[in-house]
């Protein structure tokens, strides 16, 4: 008999008698309640299947039946297997193969930091300086040669240089040199140029040398006019108006898509989700990034004036997404990028690059930091963690060492060893993890322990209250679920 | 479109592969393995030819059976020593397919071409003859069984053939992937180092019982998986290929969803209706669905697809049955010498961008086939382009 219980003619075998002779085995999974009645499970890679709770009791009894409607589910997700599990297996290799294919890639980010001396006096920053002192805040040409040879060592296909500060126009020769010599040296090899900028000092002659060479632009902007000046004092208080200014410019000068903005969440700026929100929309943006202070620098010595605690973010954060996502549904275009990381690494099969989100960490493996001083970093973080006295990070300095010494010789590897989320206690157990990652210098930092630990760590909460909201809109099977799918 | 009659008189001492040739002006080292194909019985200077027919009744001359008065210079022909004759090559056709054994190791229950368990070695034989004579410029040739890769090392000297003789030609196996399980077999296909070549293979569901039920052979679902991941570890570029019936049809959706999260690296998938031939017939009732009832299973899978980034076409279904969404993924895939439109197609105005129907379909089609409107005509050129007249009239 058949599913439309047909006779098939003489010649053939029933369905019945293709069925394995062996009762069902589980796979390795790991599951999580989303709600009170219904759990995810996920594999390795991060395929997944949501399954209401009694039924999950049945499925690791053994005694989930095969006509039971999730049972196939289960067969055509390598979640069970009957007889022979040699195909799940290989099929489970290839997709973890999949997903951590960048790591053969090896180092894509290359930070170079110009200078920190910066107009800008925010109270979140971590690293500025209002300086007028060139020769001891600024990277040399010598230093950023360095760099540059260091950046090709790395045997990634695609490259992305970002220009950081301070406020890194204000060592605009540098930027020049930089991206000249990489244009010269870059053969075969894909390489983005993007500077981080407040677009204060912004001149045409560097929009016609940005134009030339096809470099693109990240900016600050933390919401309305009244917020964002408040967060980034300035002269004048007008980093807001500079700010729209240098936007307009970049576009006009460089295209509409050439420019895109960074907002930093404080204190100030939980109230006004929205307001921030529509401030993007109403600067012709198509993207934001819902963004959480890091506990360094500034931040962490100024935490009673602009700090929050976990809670709270999140809270600001489902609001953001969920305003976010009527708009959509109004007809705007506008994707929250941080949800958008997190549901690559739900939706699809494929590897997603975000340094903060890697297992083993990004330390290094995804970017390399090299400061205005020849300072060699794993992250961003690692070196603001340095400017507060702390230089556990620091691989070395481009001046005295090699690529294989910064690797090699440096605390970087047993750091990236410590720092594989399928070994960690509390992630190895964690359902969520093959979408999360971990972030070792802010386990270091709030902690004082590269592993951390997951019950008191407010990365883990925000990434799981995060991770266990998205897959409460995907499950809708609704409208909004389509926004978020669309964000992919 | 007939490809095989007989013609009348004839004995061989042995079978031939013969081009044809209309000009009996033709250099003297090629004459023997072309056939000089007359209007008229004007037997002038044609010494020298491995055949010589007429396509009108003449006396002193054999006659080509008039069913196959398409044929044209460069179409190749093979003649048994019976005089059987067949058709293996249309130049002006991208519909050309190797058959290279009728033997299978599955049975499919749907299989147009039910397998047989013969000796047919000289078919590999046939076709490397007949490569040697084909245009420079066919742009595809397909390769087919049957089980192509149960005749390996013939199946490796036609491949290997088609990428010396034939370098700018585009060519698709059609295989069941079963004994790529072996690695050494896809690593002797990726050592011939083809630049154009793609293996289609078929997964009929992500449950590997189902699969191997409607293959009817146990384990192939294994087999066939390995053998995909085998291929792509060589590198060979592959086509999936998914036959919807009353079998398969269910899971269609979660089968696109099998197919984006596991083998991403695919070129192509291909989402097909059925032909009423062969075993098709025998299981009708098993089958058959009307295609109407399934464009809610297949919306989804073409949209889970497509959404996944894997290029995802339709084939072998009308556009009067595919809602509007899908047309854009519908292909005009059935083979022109099978290829039919019905009465109701006289009146549509979309029929020139239509897949239409296997000649099969004259024995069972959905209920729901009508002719489409003039609104409908300036949706598909939005879709396919404004077709040149040669391009339409093409089949």
């Amino acid at each position: 008999m058949n599913s439309n219980g047909a006779k098939l003619a003489p010649a053939f075998r029933p369905v019945g008698s293709f069925q394995r002779n062996a009762a069902y085995r589980l796979l390795p999974f790991k599951s999580i309640r989303l709600s009170t009645s219904m759990h995810l499970l996920t594999n390795l890679a991060g395929d997944y299947v949501t399954i209401p709770e009694e039924e999950l009791k049945s499925l690791v009894q053994g005694s989930i039946g095969r006509d039971h409607p999730i049972y196939n589910d289960l067969v055509g997700r390598q979640f069970i297997y009957e007889g022979d599990p040699s195909v799940s297996l290989e099929l489970l290799a290839a997709q973890y193969r999949t997903k951590q294919s960048l790591l053969s890639e090896f180092t894509g980010l290359h930070i170079f930091v110009t200078t920190l001396r910066c107009d800008h006096s925010c109270h979140y920053c971590q690293v500025s300086r209002v300086s007028e002192d060139r020769a001891t805040f600024d990277m040399s040409k010598e230093t950023g040669a360095k760099g540059v040879d260091l950046m090709f060592q790395s045997p990634s296909k695609y490259l992305k240089v970002e220009f950081q500060g301070g406020e890194s126009l204000l060592n605009f020769e540098v930027v020049r040199y930089v991206v000249e010599l990489v244009q010269q040296r870059k053969g075969g090899r894909n390489v983005q140029f993007v500077i981080a900028s407040n677009l204060a000092f912004l001149t045409d002659e560097m929009l016609s040398f940005c134009a030339e060479h096809d470099v693109k632009f990240s900016c600050s902007l933390d919401g309305p006019k009244s917020l964002h000046n408040r967060n980034r004092p300035r002269p004048n208080s007008d980093s807001y108006e500079k700010t729209i200014e240098g936007i307009k410019r970049v576009r006009t000068k460089l295209g509409a898509d050439a420019v895109s903005a960074l907002m930093t969440t404080t204190a100030d700026t939980l109230e006004q989700a929205e307001a921030v929100i529509d401030e993007y929309v109403e600067q012709g943006f198509h993207s934001i990034f819902l963004r959480w202070i890091s506990p360094f620098g500034f931040a962490i010595r100024s935490e009673k004036k602009i700090g929050y605690d976990t809670e709270r973010f999140i809270d600001f954060y489902k609001r953001g997404l969920e305003h976010t996502l009527q708009l959509n549904l109004q007809g705007k275009c506008l994707r929250e990028e941080y949800a958008a990381i997190m549901l690559r690494k739900i939706l699809t099969p494929y590897a997603s690059g975000y340094v903060d989100l890697q297992s083993p960490a990004g330390l290094g493996l995804s970017v390399l930091v090299y400061n205005y001083d020849g300072n060699v970093y794993a992250s961003d973080e690692s070196r603001m963690l340095a400017e507060m006295g702390d230089r556990r990070f620091c691989l070395g300095n481009v001046h005295r060492h090699t690529y294989e010494q910064l690797f090699l010789e440096s605390s970087l590897l047993e750091t990236v060893l410590d720092t594989v989320v399928e070994g960690m206690p509390g992630c190895s157990d964690c359902a969520f993890s093959p979408y999360c990652g971990t972030d070792p210098v802010y386990n270091y930092a709030t902690q004082r322990d590269v592993v951390g630990h997951r019950p008191t760590s407010s990365f883990c909460r925000r990434n799981m209250e995060i991770l266990r909201y998205l897959f409460s809109i995907l499950e809708e099977g609704s409208d909004r679920s389509r926004v978020l799918k669309g964000w992919v | 479109m007939k490809l095989y009659s007989k013609i009348h008189g004839l004995r061989l001492a042995e079978p031939k592969v013969l081009r044809i040739a209309e000009e009996p002006d033709r250099p003297g080292d090629v004459k023997a393995v072309e056939a000089l194909l007359l209007e008229q019985s004007t037997r002038t200077n044609a010494e020298g030819f491995g055949l010589m027919l007429s396509r009108s009744t003449s006396a002193g001359l054999l006659q080509l059976p008039p069913e196959l008065n398409y044929l044209r210079t460069g179409d190749i022909i093979r003649v048994s020593t019976n005089g059987e004759l067949s058709v293996l090559y249309r130049k002006n056709s991208r519909f050309n397919t190797m058959l290279v054994t009728e033997r299978c190791n599955s049975k499919c229950l749907m299989c147009s071409q039910p397998p047989r368990d013969i000796n047919d070695d000289f078919l590999i034989e046939d076709w490397l003859e007949a490569i040697r004579l084909m245009s420079p410029e066919t742009a595809e040739l397909g390769i087919t069984g049957g089980e192509p890769t149960l005749r390996f090392q013939g199946l490796l000297d036609l491949i290997a053939a088609t990428k010396e003789h034939l370098p700018n030609t585009a060519l698709h196996m059609l295989s069941n992937g079963r004994l790529f399980c072996y690695l050494k077999y896809a690593q002797r296909i990726a050592a011939i180092g083809h630049r154009d070549f793609v293996i289609g293979i078929p997964i009929y569901s992500d449950v590997p019982t189902i699969h191997d039920f409607v293959v009817q052979a146990e384990k192939a679902f294994e087999q066939t998986l390995l053998g995909i991941l085998n291929l792509a570890r060589v590198h060979q570029r592959i086509e999936i290929r998914f036959v919807i019936h009353r079998q398969t049809v269910d899971r269609l959706p979660q089968f696109a969803r099998f197919v984006a999260r596991n083998l991403p690296f695919v070129d192509h998938v291909a989402l097909m209706g059925l032909e009423i031939m062969g075993y098709t017939r025998s299981n009708l009732e098993t089958l058959w669905i009307d295609p109407l009832d399934f464009q809610q299973q297949l919306e989804a899978a073409v949209f889970e697809l497509n959404w996944a980034g894997l290029p995802v076409s339709i084939y072998n279904l009308p556009l009067c049955l595919l809602p509007k969404p899908l047309w854009r993924y519908s292909r005009q895939s059935i083979s022109d010498w099978k290829n039919i439109y019905f009465d109701e197609c006289q009146k549509c105005a979309v029929q020139e961008f239509c897949a239409g129907f296997f000649a099969s379909a004259e024995m069972k089609r959905s209920r729901f086939i009508r002719p489409l409107a003039m609104s409908d005509r300036e949706y598909a050129i939005d879709i396919f382009g404004e077709k040149t007249l040669e391009q339409a009239t093409e089949k």
